[in-house]
């Protein structure tokens, strides 16, 4: 029995049946990490010992006891480096303390193993943007992971990792979760606390897991959400039991299939899988609604002015002051900051800074940021029209399948196009997940389901009757 | 043209430290004098993922502030970043408050005994009462020691709640502007919301200055002055920038807007930079922190009764002066010894004397601030009450109060006072000495009885005397009158 290869789900049955070891499944990530990462490239940090002293202790009976936990690198763990993929940070800053879902897994008896790869400070939708190295998706290695959370999905998708917690700012969980053939989810802004992950776009950024099917997401949700005193924007909201609440049976649900998602771009072998994804939930007895969310045109360009917007406040603390990277042979403050700031940080984040700075620059505030935020509250509101009419709404989770590595690169434009089903959830602050629905020209195709605010149990619920029914999520690349 | 030929516009920019228990975004301790770096936390060192939380006290006083100083409140106030690049401002950028502050409008009052001592007698606009644009809640920056080659940064002060209180530019002169931060100062420790000392730093304060001649109706250019790190500064740099910019204006020259920086060793302001090298703030909405509905809050406050208000109060039911009800009021510890000392008697003038001239002299002398003083408040009021009863005179009152202040153990003072010899002679031994005095003294009684009331002081004196001194005056009076009856 390859350890690393179980779901969440079988690895607690096995560890708590005492058929295995936590010590053994570390050694068996370990092993996994050897044989794999070298050429998909999806962790940039991993301290065996540490985890292998927490495995020592684990207590299975936890209701995540001893299962390892691979961790996105803009999540502080205390005592491990916490780079966000950024020369800034990378080799020179380490986390004093944990966040607050580091907490909630230690609780749970969880143990966080491994610093996945990802997008410089989340900025990107292929990983390409990592200041540190290249993540290769495990279904074919010439193609990215998609991103931002790439190697957060990349090892979970070639069993390098139980499950993963990655981060979605405008689609950076569901997106790399499609492109790798695995489960992602995007809680309700709020449902998770962000105290200790660091910041890309507040008000957008929200924490999530990567796994290998629904029930093992809906686990994990359980054990990192929840109402948090030192995150103000957290929902006062209790904790249902998602696992509890999965069945089979999806009689009576009002599925939305909003036009504007449907009017060509998409590519036709995703179309083609995710019509036949939404044909199965028909099957499974869900009702379809044409919907409509006429603010989606200009979603896109709403999130781009206000993500950066905040990212521009939000990156200032990267100085090289206090921590981070330093320029050497500098004359005056000033100075200081340019060449720190010009040599620790990437081409892309440079460009969301300066794009953010512009949009809330006086004479320009109001006609970017201020108009921007009322058409967010357009956004929002279609959606909650269309929440009053359906439970959860249907739709790909990309255009696209997995890109080739280079082939967006030099293309920003339109790789933010390529963002333009998922980040509406994030504007209208509402769940979504991606799962894994067919695929096309052998890449996996992902089906993103949206939810309400606080809808994650009608979502998972969805997918989980979806997956039930299918076989797609077992199938596992061959990196 | 003379310095009265010009007028003068002044507005004060006021920043002042809560004396909340823990920091404005996180739980850190607010203390003054620690071990540097030793008061920090992710969140006030602003690393990479820490959120801030809001300080409940410290939105709290400041809402008090507001109402005790006339303020308006919106309903719901809001926090905004705003972004500039420094080593004291760790996230490099502070969380302030722009469009929604939590208070709005209301004035400062410039007391009398605000105004400095020798301006006391020619203030030009009694009862001036001050106008304040706005009150807003923000975070401290840490400190920075600047070294020859290096800047040393202490960030326990950074995240330490601030007020900034912002007057409209309506003081019209030095004089003034001490009054309006003697007058704040006052009741920002009324309210016990901050100890607003400028030489700790816990106050401290901006100034806008501009000069314009008499006919012009638009105001001058503006001078901002920093580095003002005591009230006597403030009137000093404002005094030096005035008569720098008549200066300027007489010559023909133009005032460029611009702060300077006031140097208080040589006495003199000197120029720091232009306003053109002013920055951009990009101000937007903080997304780590909901907006405050403020309607709760206000209505569970319980305002203080202000200054001018008790001075009124003491006149009307201690019977003081209006002086003296001035300066017993100054001071909220000195109005509560005061207080307590002359509620349940009516003695209050009386009391009032004892406090400011034998009681504060006392204290002063013994380098004791109130808190501290030997002599409590139902003491001092029952040694008043020693002398009203005739059971003591004044001058062995002011024996009994040394030795008391001495040996604060007693705490009998009827009998403290026999212990030290001074038991009022009995009315038969009094009457004795009444009609010697009267038999002595044919002279004096006659124009007595002739209706020449104040005869009797005289007899009374003698009187006095012969019983050592510890006759009660009331006592012997009432006999006098009876015997030249």
């Amino acid at each position: 029995m390859d350890l690393a290869k179980l779901t969440m789900m079988e690895l607690r049955g096995v560890l708590r049946k005492g058929k295995a070891t936590s010590v053994d499944v570390v050694e068996a990530i370990r092993d996994a990490v050897a044989e794999r990462d070298p050429r998909v490239g999806g962790y940039i940090g991993l301290d065996f010992e540490t985890a292998l002293a927490e495995a020592r202790t684990a207590d299975a009976k936890l209701p995540m006891g001893g299962i390892p936990v691979a961790i996105k690198d803009l999540i502080n763990v205390n005592g491990q480096p916490c780079s966000c993929g950024s020369r800034m940070l990378a080799g020179t800053y380490r986390s004093p303390y944990d966040a607050t879902v580091i907490r909630k897994l230690r609780e749970a008896g969880a143990i966080p193993l491994g610093r996945t790869n990802m997008d410089e400070f989340a900025m990107g939708s292929s990983t390409e943007n990592s200041g540190i190295q290249l993540t290769r998706n495990p279904w074919d290695l010439d193609r990215s992971p998609g991103g931002s959370s790439g190697g957060a999905a990349a090892v979970v998708a070639a069993d390098m990792a139980l499950a993963s917690l990655g981060s979605d700012t405008g689609g950076s969980i569901r997106q790399p979760a499609s492109f790798c053939g695995v489960v992602g989810l995007k809680p309700t802004y709020g449902r998770v606390s962000r105290y200790g992950v660091v910041a890309f776009a507040s008000s957008l950024d929200q924490i999530g897991p990567i796994t290998k099917t629904v029930e093992d997401a809906a686990l994990l949700l359980g054990v990192i959400a929840g109402e948090d005193p030192k995150d103000s924007t957290t929902l006062r909201a209790p904790v249902p039991d998602y696992v509890k609440g999965l069945g089979a049976d999806l009689k009576g649900m009002r599925v939305g299939l909003p036009k504007e998602y449907f009017i060509g771009g998409t590519a036709p072998g995703v179309r083609a899988a995710v019509d036949a994804g939404i044909r199965k939930l028909e099957e499974l007895g869900a009702e379809l609604v044409e919907v409509s969310l006429p603010h989606t045109e200009p979603a896109v360009a709403v999130y781009y002015i206000l993500a950066t917007a905040e990212a521009s406040a939000n990156l200032a603390r990267f100085d090289g002051v206090r921590y981070g990277h330093r320029a050497e042979n500098v004359n005056d403050l000033a100075e200081h900051y340019r060449k720190s700031r010009s040599e620790g940080f990437g081409a892309e984040v440079k460009r969301r800074i300066i794009l953010g700075t512009y949009v809330l620059s006086s004479g320009y505030h109001d006609q970017y940021y201020t108009r921007a935020q009322q058409v967010r509250t357009l956004i929002r509101r279609d959606f909650e029209e269309v929440f009053a009419k359906v439970d959860i709404i249907a739709s790909p989770a990309s255009p696209t399948t997995a890109f080739r590595i280079g082939e967006l690169a030099n293309d920003p434009l339109h790789m933010y196009l390529a963002d333009v089903f998922t980040i509406a959830a994030n504007l209208g602050g509402i769940c979504g997940l991606s799962i894994p629905c067919g695929f096309s020209e052998s890449m996996p195709v992902g089906m993103q389901l949206l939810g309400p605010a606080l809808g994650e149990g009608a979502i998972l619920k969805a997918a989980h009757a979806y997956e039930k029914a299918t076989e797609w999520h077992k199938q596992r690349p061959n990196p | 043209m003379a310095r009265k030929d010009f007028l003068v516009t002044i507005g004060l920019e006021v920043h002042v430290q809560l004396k909340t228990r823990t920091k404005m975004f996180c739980a850190c301790a607010v203390a003054f004098g620690e071990e540097p770096n030793t008061l920090c936390c992710p969140v006030c060192l602003g690393l990479p993922g820490a959120l801030p939380v809001l300080n409940k006290r410290a939105i709290e006083m400041t809402l008090l502030t507001g109402r005790m100083l006339g303020c308006s409140t919106p309903e719901i106030s809001k926090w905004d970043r705003k972004n500039y690049f420094y080593p004291d401002m760790p996230k490099n950028y502070q969380i302030s408050q722009f469009d929604l502050p939590l208070c709005l409008g209301g004035g400062v009052p410039l007391y009398e005994l605000a105004y400095p001592k020798d301006h006391q007698k020619s203030i030009a606009h009694p009862d001036k009462v001050v106008a304040l644009t706005r009150i807003h809640l923000e975070e401290d920056v840490a400190k920075s020691t600047h070294l020859p080659k290096a800047t040393l940064i202490d960030f326990n002060r950074a995240g330490t709640p601030l007020m900034e209180i912002v007057s409209e530019p309506e003081i019209e002169s030095p004089e003034e502007a001490v009054a309006y931060l003697n007058s704040l100062r006052q009741i920002l420790l009324y309210g016990e919301v901050s100890d607003a000392d400028m030489e700790k730093g816990q106050m401290r304060c901006d100034v806008n200055v501009s000069v314009r001649p008499k006919d012009q109706k638009k105001l001058g250019t503006k001078i901002e002055l920093k580095n003002l790190n005591s009230v006597s500064a403030v009137r000093r740099a404002l005094h030096y920038e005035i008569e720098r910019q008549i200066g300027e204006l007489e010559e023909g020259n133009r005032i460029v807007q611009a702060t300077w920086r006031w140097n208080d060793d040589a006495g003199q302001t000197e120029w720091m930079r232009n306003k053109e090298d002013s920055q951009d703030y990009r101000y937007f909405p903080d997304p780590d922190l909901l907006p405050v509905r403020t309607a709760g809050m206000l209505a569970a406050l319980g305002v203080p009764e202000l200054p001018h208000q008790k001075q009124v109060r003491f006149v009307r039911d201690f019977g003081v002066t209006s002086y003296d009800g001035g300066v017993l009021s100054a001071d909220r510890a000195l109005a509560d010894y005061f207080e307590a000392a002359a509620t349940g008697t009516t003695h209050g003038k009386k009391l009032a004397n004892w406090v400011i001239n034998n009681l504060l002299s006392a204290l002063k002398e013994a380098d004791l601030p109130l808190g501290q003083s030997p002599v409590r408040p139902t003491q001092l009021r029952a040694l008043v009450e020693l002398i009203e009863d005739g059971k003591i005179t004044n001058n062995q009152a002011k024996e009994v109060f040394a030795r008391l202040f001495a040996e604060p153990s007693h705490e009998d003072l009827a009998a403290l006072a026999v212990s030290m010899g001074f038991e009022p002679a009995n009315a038969g031994e009094l009457e004795g000495f009444v009609d010697q005095v009267v038999a002595a003294n044919p002279g004096p009684v006659a124009e007595i009885k002739a209706g020449n009331a104040k005869a009797i002081n005289s007899l009374l004196g003698q009187v006095m005397k012969l019983s050592g001194g510890k006759g009660d005056p009331k006592l012997i009076r009432q006999l006098l009158e009876q015997k030249t009856a």
